[in-house]
């Protein structure tokens, strides 16, 4: 009878010594929020991300072996704005998962507390493609919006291992000092460009093209999520033309052949930048995904600009 | 009251005899971040009046003022047409401020709508079937699906289906999404958990029609669909993701199952296991049993023959889609087999069947499958229906579908079928889950 309650006592101790010496076990729909809840979390946290930065972020499969994940996690970071609407509702009702919920302590919408640009005014339709009725869902291409994200996890990840509130807060402190070091350097690599005009592929860039006052004059897609079609190409060459236009910026998951196609008529070039932390193997964190986008833009502004 | 203040003055001295270099350094940092806060402040503002202008703008343009007309008596106020945004919601990027409520004010805010969609399904066939016949030209059906977070602890989904001779509530369902312990829970009319193609709906099958073994063994279109309970939970495997799911159902489920009293409940099981073998590949298995009453012992209302079928289902599906190009291209490939024993007057039938299919993207908007179908009648298994179908499909986007299928069937007690089948689906309103 005694080992019996003794061993009832363990068993209902587990979970609490579990968790005391446990890390946050953190789930981050992009690998961009997971970089970010690593530099705040560091050693505290366990961060596991579902859509790889190579990935279109709107289409991804929700496999089982997110639900495995989503169901062992004690906050969920997402990036809002309807750009996971196609693939992490079933995960949330399939994770058995209370505490990531929308509606649970544990889940955090990163986009409550950033600059959303292309918010739609008035009525829109299904006939303008794609939209994201809440705003453009890639606004952590941009520096200021990270560290508001990094603010918000910071602020997450006190409130439910308030033990470990001085430590989130110092290596936030860290990171926002390096990030800010870093816009120095990227601000000053990007100044000679501020106003040229170029093309992307799709609307993924508005925050980033924005913060360097680069001037986005049309998009390889004719609509959001619409492949390109042939009368529009003609009209993107045209545009190019008439405003002297020389670069092409594509995500690294959508087909080359069409911005080849333009640039080859403009005598432009066409360049893959990463969307996302691990879209090219050099964005290997937050900072660094800055450090080669702002690199690489740079040297094919200079290539085509001659500045 | 006077320990504030206290505290106040101590936190003022504190400012204060804080050594100057570190205070300067806060100040200017402080200093910093409120211009930039200001700044962020006034590019908001800037851009909220101008969308604002742009409204006032279109509205202008779009709708000429009336003339003032100033012998019409005052209309007395409509009675609140508006409602404030709940609080919280701010800054979410919603709407802000007042929202337009159509009907009465006590009807209140709309927020709280379900998400709605209806996905039309049009089917046409040409061709000769003896057997099977389709219409030439149908509106199969017109799903409405209807889909909310009921509370903090459950959700609902509604699938209404709206087919040529009437409604029916294809699933109605409650999900109890914060149980302990991995337990999933579904209360209400639902898809049974028996293998892959009878838990799908129409539109997101990847043929226009569902394999001969299902129209034969496992009830056709509506498969098994009833009132129960359905419980799941995660049993832990390391990585490996391993489901396993038990239910109790009413035991109505069209020829398979029929239940003339209480206790005659239909059963089913089912067993997932998943694994990713590489990032673009996973292999997705399953294994499944149900167990009920059927109709066939039914003599003039009364079950004279208490007989029951029992079927057993092993399926398995192998995915390949390589994240990079994942929107141009993938394959999957897909299995099921399926064994019922049937018991009749006369004995026991024991009927077999399966269908294997494999479907390619090849190009953003194309997709190209072929199936192939082999089945026992479940009421005679000496007769085997056979065929093969191969299909086309063009997706102008992600909401709206063109396909044509080529359906050879060799029934096994009627002449041959050659079909074209095509279908054109298309959907509206909530941008619903992709399925996996």
């Amino acid at each position: 009878m005694r080992t019996l309650k003794l061993l009832l006592l363990l068993v209902l101790a587990l979970p609490a010594v579990a968790f005391a010496q446990g890390k946050l076990n953190v789930v981050a729909t992009t690998e961009d929020l997971g970089s970010l809840a690593r530099e705040v979390g560091g050693d505290k946290v366990s961060v596991t991300s579902l859509a790889r930065g190579y990935q279109d972020p709107h289409f991804v499969d929700p496999k089982p072996s997110f639900i495995l994940a989503v169901s062992k996690a004690d906050v969920l970071i997402v990036v809002g704005r309807e750009l996971e609407i196609g693939w992490l509702p079933p995960l949330l009702t399939s994770s058995r998962n209370s505490k990531i919920q929308t509606s649970g302590n544990g889940y955090l919408d990163a986009s409550s507390n950033v600059r959303i640009l292309e918010i739609p005014t008035g009525q829109i339709t299904r006939a303008m493609g794609d939209v994201h009725p809440s705003g453009n869902p890639h606004y952590w291409l941009e520096p200021g919006n990270g560290r508001r994200i990094a603010q918000a996890i910071r602020d997450k990840f006190s409130q439910l291992s308030p033990g470990n509130a001085s430590y989130f807060a110092q290596r936030y402190a860290d990171f926002d000092g390096r990030l800010a070091a870093g816009e120095k350097r990227w601000d000053t690599i990007m100044a000679p460009y501020k106003g040229t005009k170029l093309v992307t592929f799709h609307r993924s860039w508005p925050n980033f093209m924005d913060r360097w006052g680069l001037d986005v004059i049309a998009y390889v897609e004719p609509k959001p999520g619409i492949p390109p079609t042939p009368q529009h190409t003609i009209e993107v060459i045209d545009e190019m033309k008439r405003q002297g236009a020389k670069l092409i910026v594509v995500e690294p998951y959508f087909d080359l052949k069409t911005p080849q196609a333009i640039a080859n008529q403009v005598g432009g070039k066409v360049m893959v930048l990463a969307p996302s932390v691990g879209g090219t193997k050099e964005a290997t964190d937050y900072i660094q995904l800055f450090e080669y986008d702002v690199n690489q833009l740079a040297a094919a502004l200079k290539q085509v600009t001659g500045k | 009251m006077r320990a504030t203040k206290v505290m106040r003055a101590a936190a003022v001295m504190a400012v204060l005899v804080a050594p100057p270099r570190e205070a300067a350094a806060q100040a200017a940092d402080q200093a910093q971040q409120i211009q930039q806060q200001i700044d962020q402040l006034k590019q908001e503002f800037n851009d909220r009046v101008a969308a604002l202008e742009a409204q006032l703008a279109a509205l202008q343009g779009g709708q000429p003022a009336p003339p003032p007309q100033p012998a019409a008596p005052p209309a007395p106020p409509p009675a609140a047409t508006t409602a404030e945004v709940p609080p919280g919601s701010a800054g979410a990027g919603g709407p802000t401020g007042a929202l337009p409520i159509y009907g009465t004010a006590s009807l209140g805010s709309k927020i709280f709508n379900p998400d709605m969609a209806v996905i039309g399904n049009f089917l046409g066939a040409t061709g000769r079937n003896t057997v099977d016949p389709q219409p030439a030209l149908e509106l199969h059906e017109s799903e409405v699906s209807l889909q909310a977070v009921v509370d903090p602890y459950a959700r609902a989904d509604f699938f209404l289906a709206f087919g040529e001779t009437g409604v029916e509530v294809e699933e109605g369902f409650l999900t109890l999404t914060a149980l302990p312990s991995k337990f999933l829970v579904k209360v209400g009319k639902v898809r049974a958990a028996f293998g892959k193609v009878n838990t799908l709906h129409d539109h997101v099958l990847p043929w226009t029609d569902r394999p001969v073994v299902t129209q034969n063994l496992v009830n056709g279109d509506e498969g098994i669909t009833d009132a129960g309970i359905s419980v799941s939970r995660l049993l832990p495997a390391g990585p490996l993701f391993l489901e396993a799911t038990g239910e109790v159902y009413r035991g109505d489920s069209g020829d398979v199952f029929r239940s003339t009293q209480r206790g005659h409940l239909a059963y089913v099981g089912h067993l997932r296991g998943y694994h990713d073998i590489t990032e673009s590949t996973n292999i997705d298995l399953g294994g499944s049993y149900a167990h009920g009453h059927n109709p066939v012992g039914l003599v003039s209302g009364i079950d004279i023959g208490r007989f029951t079928t029992t079927l057993f289902g092993v399926d398995a599906t192998l995915r390949w889609r390589p994240l990079t190009r994942a929107i141009y291209h993938q394959f999957v490939g897909r299995s099921e087999v399926i064994w019922s024993n049937r018991q009749q007057f006369g004995g026991t039938q024991h009927s077999m069947g399966y269908y294997a299919s494999g479907d390619y993207q090849f190009a953003r908007r194309w997709f190209a499958g072929g199936r192939l179908d082999h089945s026992d009648r479940a009421d005679d298994s000496s007769i085997v229906d056979k065929g093969g179908s191969a299909v086309l499909t063009y997706w102008p986007s992600e909401f709206s579908q063109v396909r044509g299928q080529y359906r050879r069937t060799n029934y096994g007690d009627g002449p041959t079928a050659n079909e074209f089948l095509f279908q054109f689906q298309f959907s509206i309103g909530a941008h619903g889950a992709h399925p996996f």
